[in-house]
Formats: structure tokens, C-alpha cells, sequence
């Protein structure tokens, strides 16, 4: 009975897993790789404005850009608090 | 103008001469020898004049398949290297007129091939076939990189497993960057029971991930290996598997083709029985 009410089938397992796992192989890009990008990020935009390093997250996934084959250009996505918009002493 | 357009329909078969197809996989074992041998195989049926190369250098095995191994006299590295003319490596067989195959090497490797090399015996064969059809080793080294140098147009094959689909993506986006336009993908060894128990992705679950279009379904069957066995490709027979391999060549030719419905097999009663061995 209990097979009756199966979370999820074998094939469904399979689609998410192979979804995730084409992503980051077509974006060949460790997680050591997304840090230093993160981190190069945060020290360009901190030229120009006051962000919060520590709470910026970024991801890459495949909504979005539709170039490419089908819709399954993935894209990088960053999502950045910014504390002050204020321009830092960029002049000087 | 109408004029100018039938003088060009007329000389057009001329100047595109052949179409080169590499049958590719990036994993090993997922039916690409199978998927070239019967897919020349039944062009040649058609009349067509077909030239399959085996470029899978160390690791021969087309010539098996197709059941031509005890006339090997040269191979591709031969040509390559200037050991015999082109068309003294080309097996003739004689089952079906107009088919040939060039057999690898068996005690050389990939390095004994160049990219360049590949295109050159290929340009060379051009002039002769109608398709020539390039067996692919597993991989995406340099026995990958020759079979694909001098290609027009790719079949990637892949069963609906996570392994063979990751590699197959692996390949495509390798095709990609190599400037390959048109890639089908051929899926294979897929089992319509296991499909509807939702414990093997479908077609159109693999065609979704890899987003290229689809060639052609191989349903899982007995008869390949019968047909391995035998050394005979079993494209065109009654099986299965050898519909569905015919329906691959139509539509390689360009031709729209209904796909098979592997239920139809499938009696009532298993049916019935299906349903409580699900639950």
C-alpha cells in the first residue's frame, strides 16, 4: 500500500538530478571559481558604492537568456545589498 | 528566372557532393557501432552509395558488426600513411551493393591519426559516396576530435540513462563549439514498460534535457544482439529495433516519418499484470 503513495518516481529523480548536474557542467565553473568571482564582484562594486559582502549571494541557473540551445542558457544571477548608494570617494 | 532556378536545382546534387555524418556518444557502449552499421546499412538499401570508416583506432569493432572482419587487408592507418591507396583499404560487401568499410587499426592508437589527415581521406572519398559515416570512439580526445574534423552533421547517440545523457550533453556542446549545425540525437535501448512504470526517462524527458532534435527511438531489444552475433545489421527486419533503425535512415534522407509505437507489442493480460507488479 505504501508504494501506492511514492514520493517521487526513479524517471522524476532522474530529470532533477541530470537538470542540476548540466548546469554546472555546461558552466564549467567549481565552487572555488563562483568565491573568487564573488569576491572580485564585491571589490569592483565597493569602488562605487557601499555593499554588504557579506550577505551578496550569486547562483547561476537557466532562466532568462533564451540564446543558445533552447532556453537552457544558463545565466548568472547575484543578488547584492547595497548599504550606502552613495558614490564612494571615486575622484580622489 | 525560373530558368536560372532549375539549372541551379540540377547542379546542386553535384556540387554538395556527400554528406558526412559522424555518429558520436561521448560514452562508451550506448549503441554508436550499432547505430552506424545499421544506419549505412539501410541507406545502402535505398540504393544509396554509402562508405562507413571506423575511427576508433586500437579498438576496432564495426568490422564485427557488420560481419566483415576476415577481409581486412588494409585499414585507415594504412591510407594515412601512405602504405596502400584509399580505395584498396575499402571493403566491398557484398550483401548490398554500393556499401564499403573502411576498417581502423587494431594494433596502432589514436595518435597514429591526425584531424587534418581524417579530412583529407574524406575529401578524398567525397567525390565517390553518396554518405560516408564516420564511426566515433568513446571519448572526446583525439580519436573524437579526428572522427568529427571532417564531418557535416552529427547523430548523437545516448540511452535514457543520467551517465550517457551527461556525456551525450558534454558532446553536444563540444559539436557546438567545433561549428556543427545540425546534430540529431538518436536515443536508444529505451524500454516502453520501464517508461510507463516511470523508472526510465522517455524521448521526449531526454529531448527536453539535451535540446537538440530527434532522430529516431530504439526500442531495447533482443535482436541486436542476435544481429551482433550473426554480423549482420538487422535494419529493415521485422524486429523491433529494425523498424524503428529504417525509420532513423528516412529520416536522414530528409523524409517524415511517423514514430513507432513500441506498445503495440504489449498484450492485454502483461497489461493487466503490469499494474499489480507496479504496485
Amino acid at each position: 500500500m505504501r508504494h501506492f503513495f511514492r514520493r517521487k518516481s526513479s524517471c522524476q529523480i532522474a530529470k532533477d538530478r541530470l537538470k542540476i548536474l548540466l548546469i554546472s557542467d555546461r558552466v564549467n565553473c567549481s565552487p572555488e571559481i563562483m568565491e573568487l568571482i564573488k569576491t572580485d564582484i564585491a571589490k569592483v562594486l565597493s569602488k562605487y558604492m557601499k555593499i554588504d559582502s557579506e550577505n551578496m549571494e550569486i547562483q547561476i541557473n537557466t532562466k532568462g537568456s533564451k540564446s543558445g540551445r533552447g532556453s537552457k542558457m544558463p545565466s548568472l544571477y547575484a543578488n547584492i545589498p547595497i548599504v550606502d548608494v552613495t558614490a564612494q570617494d571615486v575622484a580622489k | 528566372m525560373e530558368e536560372k532556378r532549375s539549372m541551379e536545382k540540377q547542379f546542386s546534387p553535384e556540387k554538395k557532393g556527400s554528406e558526412v555524418i559522424v555518429v558520436t556518444s561521448g560514452k562508451g557502449g550506448v549503441g554508436k557501432t550499432t547505430t552506424t552499421a545499421n544506419v549505412g546499412t539501410g541507406l545502402a538499401k535505398l540504393g544509396k552509395k554509402v562508405c562507413l570508416i571506423d575511427t576508433d583506432i586500437g579498438l576496432r569493432n564495426l568490422d564485427v558488426v557488420m560481419g566483415l572482419e576476415n577481409r581486412i587487408v588494409y585499414n585507415l592507418v594504412d591510407v594515412v600513411e601512405g602504405n596502400c591507396r584509399v580505395k584498396q583499404a575499402l571493403i566491398r560487401d557484398k550483401r548490398h551493393p554500393g556499401l564499403y568499410l573502411m576498417p581502423s587499426a587494431q594494433t596502432r592508437d589514436k595518435t597514429a591519426v591526425s584531424p587534418g589527415q581524417m579530412v583529407k581521406v574524406i575529401d578524398h572519398l567525397r567525390e565517390q559516396f553518396d554518405y560516408i559515416i564516420l564511426d566515433c570512439p568513446a571519448g572526446i580526445e583525439q580519436g573524437f576530435q579526428n572522427a568529427i574534423a571532417g564531418a557535416d552533421r552529427a547523430l548523437v547517440v545516448t540511452t535514457p540513462e543520467v551517465s550517457a545523457i551527461r556525456d551525450a550533453d558534454r558532446i553536444i556542446g563540444l559539436l557546438e563549439a567545433n561549428g556543427f549545425k545540425q546534430m540529431d540525437l538518436v536515443i536508444n535501448r529505451l524500454r516502453m514498460d520501464m517508461v510507463r512504470r516511470g523508472d526510465m526517462m522517455s524521448a521526449n524527458d531526454v529531448v527536453d534535457i539535451l535540446a537538440i532534435p530527434m532522430i529516431g527511438v530504439i526500442p531495447d531489444d533482443e535482436s541486436v544482439v542476435v544481429s551482433t552475433n550473426q554480423g549482420e545489421p538487422l535494419v529493415g527486419s521485422a524486429s523491433p529495433a529494425g523498424q524503428a533503425y529504417a525509420n532513423v535512415v528516412q529520416r536522414v534522407e530528409g523524409k517524415e516519418v511517423p514514430y513507432l509505437n513500441f506498445d503495440r507489442g504489449i498484450s492485454f493480460w502483461t497489461r493487466v499484470t503490469g499494474i499489480f507488479h507496479k504496485a
